[in-house]
């Protein structure tokens, strides 16, 4: 028993590693490992990250669903409530234009050399998130449980097939990317 | 194979490419790329070290689990994959204070290294606060239509754009 958990969880975390790199990889050929491409973004002069981002979720969303169909996967839905999910995204935003990058990428802009990164901004995610860890019991029943929706997804709010919500989903995002492309963006 | 060497792929190519990643995320792993949780294990695993086990006992970390897992292996993934791309296009470099950052309010080490904890310290406490990041609820909660993902990552974006606007038109 003992031997098979240790190899389970060795190939977890072997998977874990081959996807990281995969997606580091990725996110270093696209440029979003780096601060000016970031910050460009913000500043709405250079759509790079945004075209990354609705090109992964387009891709994404139709496998998933697809893979879902078949029943050869489950959906892994956070639970959310507007004090936590517009308060919480509007205080990430402000630190995403202040660091100028998000966990993920600056785990990128790690691997890319930049010591920005690596001396102030790591840290600072690591004292952040700290930070928060200390003041949850506070916040747990108060804002952040403030107009919960809990495990909501378009179609169970709509109340119809998953196709119904990522085909015009799709057909959006394709068009929104088509249009940035025609205004040179 | 030229093209591994080139220093910029179409973000198309990048998108399309994660977005399969994802597929494999889910179908082998059963989870969806996301980044930010590793970092509060990170936090709380590095005040057990100072202050003892005792801290396993604070509510967060209760719901979270102070163990590196999946998610901490898939982050040190980021950076060995970043760092052999930047090596085989010869991106890579050790550098203080990028360029855009250089230009606008100088090419000082500390000043951007202050800035940059700031804004670590924001980013890492809102993103526990809205429970993901730019991966977590941006790629993968918006793909798997979650409309926590998708109020998170407009706020993501609304915010970021005020913020920025703030320092490179208003401060600079």
């Amino acid at each position: 028993m003992m031997t098979k958990k240790t190899q389970t969880s060795v190939s977890t975390l072997g998977t874990g590693l081959l996807f990281g790199i995969v997606f580091g990889f990725l996110l270093q050929k696209g440029g979003a490992t780096k601060y000016d491409v970031i910050i460009a973004q913000l500043l709405l002069s250079d759509f790079t990250v945004l075209k990354i981002m609705l090109s992964a979720v387009v891709t994404g969303m139709i496998g998933i669903h697809a893979l879902k169909a078949m029943g050869w996967i489950e959906l892994s839905i956070k639970s959310g409530s507007l004090g936590k999910n517009i308060v919480g995204g509007l205080i990430f935003g402000v630190g995403f234009a202040v660091l100028g990058y998000c966990p993920g990428t600056i785990a990128g802009a790690v691997g890319n050399g930049y010591l920005d990164a690596i001396v102030g901004g790591l840290v600072g995610i690591v004292i952040g998130s700290g930070l928060f860890a200390a003041l949850y019991p506070k916040l747990k029943s108060g804002i952040l449980a403030k107009g919960d929706f809990g495990e909501l997804t378009f179609p169970k709010l709509f109340k119809v097939n998953d196709w119904l919500v990522v085909i015009p989903a799709v057909a959006v995002i394709v068009l929104l990317l088509v249009w940035l492309e025609s205004k040179g963006l | 194979m030229d093209y591994f060497t080139e220093v910029r792929w179409s973000p198309y190519v990048v998108g399309i490419g994660i977005g399969v990643l994802s597929w494999f995320t889910f179908y082998f792993s059963k989870k969806p790329i996301a980044c930010s949780t590793t970092f509060a294990r990170a936090s709380g695993i590095a005040e057990r070290l100072l202050r003892g086990p005792q801290v396993e006992q604070r509510p967060y970390y209760q719901k979270i689990k102070l163990s590196w897992g999946w998610q901490g292996m898939l982050v040190t993934g980021i950076v060995l994959g970043a760092l052999f791309s930047a090596l085989l296009s010869g991106d890579f470099r050790w550098q203080w204070v990028p360029d855009l950052w250089a230009t606008t309010f100088g090419s000082s080490p500390l000043l951007r290294i202050l800035v940059a904890l700031l804004g670590g310290i924001i980013l890492g406490f809102g993103a526990r606060w809205s429970d993901g990041c730019t991966s977590g609820h941006g790629i993968s909660g918006t793909l798997q239509l979650a409309v926590s993902s998708w109020v998170s990552v407009v706020c993501f974006f609304v915010g970021g754009v005020l913020a920025a606007q703030i320092i490179f038109r208003v401060i600079a």
